[in-house]
């Protein structure tokens, strides 16, 4: 990755993280640290990785994409709206009533949203629904999902993961956000789903370890992912929850919890602080 | 009645699958390993590229089908109704219902005409769950002709369709060569001015021959089929409501929240009448015979006539 496309997928994520807080902030309501923690991942995607096109949301041979944790929904909202599927003032009524940003992810309403999600486990099967579909039909489009840690304690995502195993789904690729917290706690106290890396091997899928919110790391990891035939890739990232705004990182409480006037302007100031730095 | 044939329901699923893959060429039948049974397997021996078996895992398979439905392909997923509207529930209201995407719910087994099974796989509560769903329609067919042609039906509605299918042969009264499935429309199968008996799934056979014993007694009961549970053909119901003043409903399903109480739900507001519910009252069934246990639990012809006298005393 070259210094120009790091510092602009770098800007792409501050802004989602900018985002982040104004939606959570205005909807009094949300989730923003696990939202922080996938901005690097999603500048990633949405800037190279997939084939889409925002003005043909619904092209039938485009790359989808499932937020399997639906509830980082501000994050994706917000990259949604920096690639132009719909207007950056629509962050401001996130969750708000009659507004189109719902608190989940809607594919019926929501330009560019592929699956409706948030009821945790059930995205990465409808992603493996659409990998297998675009297989039957001799199509190359991709698919491309991101899971909670916690998200993977539902028995349905290790369903999902025999069935991509076992089917071969090389067009489909898993990103574990592994930030270590859950609404009760520490993934590793509540309910650990460790060894992640060795559950997706068993059940046939390349396994890629990784700092997820490295975007070098993440090139790398989805190059790898494209080389990969015959199966599955599940990228592990090591996230930190709540990333790039320095009072929310790794603290549990900000799971679900909305800023108020006083840390939405810490945040921003923040944020603001990084973008000026990044654009110099 | 000696020529009467037997068919369950099940195989008009089966050989719908079979009809419709002539026309769809990239249809998927799922299944989560209960091919033979709900009879996805026929489909599965003819177009074999065209079959997804998901294995014991129906909460994966709901989940998977909305997601090929999302690609703009015909997608049925099979399994027995328990497991169908009772496991993948969830998935079947957050996967496919919310988001309105068309996956064909086959759902065989149905009902306490299971058998032998027991209640673990006797489902009563399907009709009840699925009708909560918005957007959801509900097709419980009569006979194995009316089954395939609801099938083929269902491959052109635009949404969600939960299809209830049953495991035991029950006679074939519609003739396949001229009978037409029109979603949403009751289908009146006698005329009589006494008492409205409104049946859905094996259940239907059994009000027929309630009404014609009847009648040799001078009781003139209307029948109807209602084959879509969901949306209900409320014009028809009214409309017979309204002439006879009295309605048995009939459904080999509980009698909390399926026919009965969807049609309760439609006179208690619009044509308030006094209405009688057969169904399976508030208990699990048990091991036995399809024909002992319909018998036992009251899903007969005999019972049909029972209520009929009561509610017309």
């Amino acid at each position: 990755m070259d210094n120009s496309t790091k510092k602009e997928l770098e800007i792409f994520a501050t802004k989602v993280r900018m985002g982040v807080i104004e939606g959570t902030y205005c909807a009094k309501a949300g989730h923003p640290g696990g939202s922080l923690s996938i901005a690097d991942v999603l500048a990633y995607l949405y800037n190279g990785e997939m084939n889409i096109d925002p003005k043909n949301p619904d092209c039938a041979d485009r790359d989808r994409f499932v937020l399997s944790k639906g509830h980082a929904a501000p994050a994706l909202y917000a990259a949604l709206a920096l690639k132009g599927y719909f207007s950056t003032d629509e962050l401001k009524t996130l969750r708000h009533k009659g507004a189109l940003l719902q608190g989940h992810p809607d594919m019926k309403h929501i330009p560019g949203v592929d699956m409706s999600t948030g009821s945790l486990g059930q995205g990465i099967s409808a992603a493996c629904g659409m990998a297998i579909s675009g297989k039957m039909a001799g199509k190359d489009y991709r698919v491309y999902t991101i899971l909670g840690d916690g998200e993977i304690q539902e028995g349905q995502v290790w369903e999902a993961a025999m069935f991509a195993g076992f089917k071969k789904l090389d067009n489909l690729v898993a990103f574990v956000d592994f930030n270590n917290l859950q609404i009760d706690g520490r993934m590793t106290d509540v309910m650990s789903d460790l060894p992640i890396d060795e559950k997706f091997k068993a059940f046939n899928w390349n396994v890629i370890n990784i700092n997820g919110n490295d975007l070098e790391e993440i090139e790398n990891a989805y190059k790898m992912a494209r080389e990969c035939k015959g199966k599955p890739t599940c990228i592990i990232g090591k996230t930190v929850k709540g990333k790039g705004v320095s009072f929310m990182e790794d603290v549990c409480s900000w799971h679900g919890v909305a800023p108020n006037e006083e840390q939405y302007n810490d945040a921003m100031k923040e944020l603001k602080a990084t973008l000026e730095s990044l654009e110099g | 009645m000696a020529d009467v044939i037997k068919k369950a329901t099940r195989d008009g699923y089966g050989e719908g699958l079979i009809e419709l893959g002539k026309k769809y060429k990239d249809m998927i039948v799922m299944d989560a390993d209960l091919a033979g049974a709900t009879r996805t397997g026929k489909f599965k021996s003819a177009y074999p590229e065209q079959f997804i078996d998901c294995g014991i895992a129906e909460g994966n398979m709901m989940s998977i089908a909305a997601g090929i439905a999302s690609t703009g392909r015909l997608v049925f997923a099979s399994s027995f109704a328990m497991f169908a509207a009772g496991r993948a529930f969830e998935q079947v209201r957050n996967s496919i219902g919310y988001p309105h995407l068309p996956v064909k719910i086959g759902a065989t087994h149905a009902g306490i005409s299971v058998g032998e099974d027991g209640a673990t796989h006797q489902c009563n509560e399907d009709i009840a769950l699925m009708r909560t769903i918005p957007g959801m329609t509900i097709i419980n067919p009569a006979d194995a002709v009316e089954a395939k042609a609801a099938v083929i039906a269902a491959a052109e509605i635009d949404g969600p369709v939960y299809m209830r299918f049953g495991r035991f042969a029950v006679p074939v009264f519609n003739d396949e060569s001229t009978y037409k499935f029109e979603l949403g429309k009751a289908v009146k199968l006698n005329d009589g001015d006494d008492v409205t008996i409104v049946a859905t799934g094996l259940m239907v056979n059994e009000a027929v021959k309630a009404a014609e014993i009847l009648k040799q007694e001078g009781i003139n009961a209307d029948v109807l089929n209602i084959h879509t549970i969901k949306p209900l053909d409320e014009e028809a119901v009214i409309a017979s409501a309204q002439k006879t003043g009295k309605v048995v409903t009939v459904e080999e399903h509980s009698v909390i929240g399926g026919l009965g109480s969807a049609v309760c739900d439609c006179l208690a507001e619009k044509c308030p009448v006094k209405v009688k519910k057969i169904g399976m009252n508030d208990e699990y069934g048990m091991s036995g015979s399809a024909a002992e246990l319909l018998e036992h639990y009251g899903f007969s012809a005999d019972n049909i006539i029972k209520t009929v006298k009561e509610i017309i005393k």
